[in-house]
């Protein structure tokens, strides 16, 4: 028993957080810069925090994964990282040669006060930027917010650097994605395309961390929204963001800068929230709706009957992040199962107020914690209070499930110890069919292992 | 050679061109894709394995959230070091200090887990705040009677080599704390293993077979009590000596422990470590139960190793480690294996070990320190290497350039060390190198 020390008591803490369900905001950072093309994400701190989130997205996507570091010395700590940056700005570009530098701060220089904006400006100037490249930065300090706030920071500096609008709008949508697997990104783009519409996609990280083994290593893939897009985004009809928490900041600003109206949906996980985004897509696109995309709703539905009778009263327990948590809640409420505990370590108030919005009137039970003292110790203890039957969530629930004999269902980030969320989606129709048929078989499974051998049956 | 930081030329050669020494204990160069980690990283490494003491991380939440659980020390009793507890920092108490927290955090740790001792881990930012972190833990020991020690390991103050010097510092502060313990005729402590996949489990063998009491282990499957009886032992035996020479110093010094520097990996290094420790207690009894043991075993295993090393003749290797005396027993035992080392680097090596590395490699072989990921594919490339020794971020780099990859970081899964691990390690290596998926690669 490897968290034998977690009491079923739940006790106030107010000082500690134990075995976190969060990482920091760089980590998002990073990752939403590795979805532009030619794009090197940069730290500007010292260099544990860069390698520590470089290893932290390797593990999960299992690809290689770039990023420059400031290199903090002791000295900067006392005189500021301006140094640092300026030759590290002249260093990427003479030897790694991106398109574009997408710097985000750390604790540490955000703790001494460098301002990021105005080093960059000093770069500009000082011509340490060469001709058609670019260096874009976001602040992304990790004692506010979480790894979905420096992914939401992160986007809304591309938009607000790049995108433009020039007298002539284009037939296309943008679709903001919220912090979803490369698989669903590629997902996002199918749907876009059986609906004949024109997109832009920011950011889009299939074709950078899902790339085909060729034996050779190119530290800039094909994929990822390019510049130019960013740019035309400026131009397009609408916005449809997906995910409050990830892509609201990016939206406003695009609608501050270039007016471009936006609406603000959910990522489209399960059922209702796939319709609500294919509704905004169609509404956006001034385009109908393909049969194609009905059969395949039609399709989650069938499968939705055919299994309700062994998904029905199940009690969840389910931690990560809001824009995923939220529909994923909301497809199981839908399934007549019981997401009875939720917990996300990104703070917002909005998180439990919409939660228990979604709970309310059929799991009024449910336990809804975000913030800081959400972590995986309560949601231990939650559960020694009272039992679940399946746990959705990242890797770092394979403790419990182990402890408590939970069958357990991988979602979100990191997943470090199994495969399959690079190419697999769980968005769309056909994803809510994927999160159906893993949640059946970790619950099945379990059955058939464990069932008494009078009860234990060949068919379903 | 072109194409690299320019600045980084002393820190690359080629054996037989370059004659200048490499240097090394630099910097990573501002803006460079570095596969180093930080001073934290390492204080962190070296004291995670200690099951029985509390890890508190003071600092905001990502350091410790990177640091839960991910290196496969084994513990064969407590737990406790594989939860991963931070004071999760917030901008009001980077605003106002953090100490209050950290206090707060600490006695309710203690009250709850009763560990033997606490090491508090600081990390960057409070280096820049200010937090008196030492007199926290001060007057936590004194109200709470254990040892409560500030790992004062903020990330800038130097690189990963740093973190290992602190980690030290934190040691050396319990040993020689518990007196009353009459140690056997025989004893050592074991240094710098850390019970990856319970490697010191295997040596733990080989030294009862030679009537070697073990007295502690720093750190792997490691007790807070057996490291405050450390100084009753005769001797210190070393592994990985980047990470805690120090401490074999320190202990030279104060208590006039002799040590002596060791690897366990490949069998020239196993047999002859064990052959030194029986030399240094001059009793021929123990001699002659090495010889057995080293005998016995290798007759075992080099049978075994045959048909690895026929698949594997003339296959070439590139390692990239985090110490370079790792990397010099990689060298050997792959030679062994009939391979021959093409690129070899570390994060962390220093002069000793570069000159050492340099003596044992053979011509044109490209010896880096602190390298990168673009270096890395290009000196693949111009050496045709079958085969990546490395850590968790260099493996899919490995793998898309069609290499096979062995892991000899802490996420490996096999036990190297010792013949057994000797045995693991040619099976991986083949298994690899030789997989039928390079087949598919166009
Ligand atoms: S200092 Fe901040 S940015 Fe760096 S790892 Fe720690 S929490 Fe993350
Ligand atoms: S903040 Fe400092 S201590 Fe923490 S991971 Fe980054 S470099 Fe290491």
């Amino acid at each position: 028993m490897l968290l034998r020390h977690t009491t079923s008591e739940v006790k106030e803490r107010k000082a500690l957080t134990v075995n976190p369900a969060k990482t920091c905001q760089p980590v998002g950072a990073m990752y939403a810069a590795l979805g532009v093309h030619g794009c090197l994400p940069h730290s500007h701190g010292s260099q544990g925090c860069c390698s520590y989130h470089r290893s932290t997205l390797t593990r999960h996507y299992k690809e290689p994964v770039m990023a420059a570091t400031s290199s903090f010395t002791e000295g900067s700590s006392v005189f500021g990282g301006q140094a640092n940056l300026l030759q590290a700005i002249d260093n990427i570009f003479g030897i790694y040669d991106p398109d574009i530098i997408a710097v985000h701060s750390t604790c540490l220089s955000e703790t001494i006060g460098d301002d990021l904006g105005q080093i960059v400006k000093k770069a500009q100037d000082d011509g340490k930027i060469p001709e058609g490249k670019f260096v874009v930065q976001a602040s992304t300090p990790s004692y506010v917010g979480s790894h979905v706030t420096g992914y939401a920071n992160m986007l809304e500096a591309f938009v607000k650097y790049f995108s433009f609008k020039t007298d002539e709008k284009l037939r296309q949508v943008n679709m903001l994605s919220g912090w979803v697997e490369p698989s669903d990104m590629r997902e996002l783009k199918r749907i876009a395309g059986l609906m004949k519409l024109k997109t832009v996609l920011l950011p889009d990280t299939s074709d950078v961390l899902d790339t085909p083994m060729d034996g050779t290593y190119k530290m800039y893939p094909k994929g990822g929204t390019t510049r130019e897009e960013i740019v035309s985004m400026g131009d397009s009809m609408k916005t449809v963001a997906m995910g409050e928490w990830a892509t609201k900041s990016a939206a406003v600003a695009l609608d501050n800068k270039c007016k471009v109206p936006f609406e603000l949906t959910d990522v489209p996980i399960g059922l209702k929230a796939t319709d609500r985004f294919i509704q905004a897509l169609s509404t956006a696109g001034k385009v109908s709706i393909p049969e194609c995309i009905a059969e395949e709703r039609g399709k989650l539905v069938d499968v939705i009957t055919d299994m309700h009778q062994y998904l029905y009263g199940k009690r969840v327990a389910l931690w990560g992040d809001p824009d995923t948590l939220l529909p994923m809640i909301e497809f199981l409420v839908d399934m007549d199962m019981k997401p009875v505990y939720v917990v996300s370590g990104t703070p917002g108030k909005k998180f439990s107020a919409r939660a228990m919005e979604i709970l309310e009137a059929k799991v009024p039970e449910a336990k809804v914690r975000n913030g800081a003292s959400a972590d995986m110790f309560l949601m231990h203890q939650w559960i020694k209070e009272e039992p679940v039957d399946l746990l959705i969530g990242n890797t770092y629930g394979k403790y419990i499930a182990r402890d408590e004999g939970i069958p357990f269902v991988r979602s979100g980030f990191p997943i470090i110890d199994r495969i399959g969320h690079s190419y697999f989606p769980t968005v769309g129709y056909l994803g809510g069919i994927r999160i159906l048929e893993r949640m059946l078989s970790a619950i099945m499974d379990k059955i058939d292992a464990t069932s008494p051998e009078e009860s234990f049956e060949l068919t379903m | 050679m072109s194409n690299y930081l320019k600045d980084r030329e002393s820190q690359i050669l080629t054996k037989g061109n370059d004659a200048a020494e490499i240097s090394c204990d630099k910097k990573s160069l501002a803006g460079s894709v570095s596969q180093r980690a930080c001073v934290f990283c390492g204080s962190r490494v070296v004291l995670y394995p200690i099951a029985d003491a509390l890890h508190v991380i003071h600092g905001p939440v990502g350091c410790a959230s990177y640091t839960w659980d991910i290196r496969g020390s084994l513990s064969s009793g407590p737990q406790l070091h594989r939860l991963s507890f931070t004071t999760d920092l917030k901008e009001r108490d980077v605003v106002f200090g953090g100490e209050k927290k950290l206090y707060h955090a600490l006695i309710e740790l203690i009250d709850k887990h009763q560990p033997k001792a606490a090491f508090v881990f600081s990390t960057c930012i409070i280096g820049v705040i200010g937090d008196d972190v030492e007199a926290v833990c001060r007057q936590v020991t004194k109200e709470k009677g254990i040892d409560v020690i500030p790992v004062m390991s903020e990330g800038f103050n130097g690189t990963k080599k740093d973190g290992y010097k602190i980690a030290c510092g934190a040691l050396s502060k319990l040993v020689g704390t518990n007196n009353d313990y009459t140690p056997s005729k025989y004893s050592i402590n074991i240094l710098g293993d850390f019970n990856l996949a319970g490697e010191l489990w295997i040596l733990a063998e080989y030294y009862k077979k030679l009537g070697v009491e073990i007295i502690s282990c720093m750190t792997g499957d490691g007790r807070v009590e057996q490291i405050r009886r450390a100084h009753k032992a005769s001797l210190n035996v070393v592994q990985c000596s980047g990470s805690i020479m120090h401490l074999a110093k320190e202990m030279k010094e104060k208590y006039d422990i002799p040590f002596m520097k060791v690897s366990y990996f490949g069998i020239e290094d196993m047999s002859e470590a064990l052959y030194e420790v029986a030399k240094f207690f001059k009793d021929d009894e123990m001699m002659a139960k090495a010889r057995e043991l080293v005998t016995n075993e290798i007759s075992k295993l080099l049978p075994a190793l045959q048909p690895y090393r026929q698949k594997l003749e003339g296959k070439k290797a590139a390692i990239y480690v985090g110490g370079a005396f790792k990397a010099i027993s990689l060298v050997k035992a792959l030679r062994l294996l009939g391979m021959k080392t093409v690129v070899v680097g570390s994060q962390t090596g220093n002069a000793e070990d570069y000159k050492l590395l340099k003596d044992l490699c053979d011509e044109g072989t490209i010896i880096v320190d602190d390298s990168n990921p673009n270096e890395l594919s290009e000196f693949v490339k111009l050496t045709g290497a079958n085969l990546f020794i490395g850590g968790v971020k260099e493996r899919p780099i490995a793998h898309k350039l069609g290499l096979g990859f062995c892991d000899h970081n802490h996420e490996r899964k096999e036990a190297l060390a010792g013949y057994v691990g000797m045995m693991n390690f040619a099976k991986e290596v083949y298994a690899s190198v030789t997989s039928p998926v390079w087949k598919f690669v166009k």
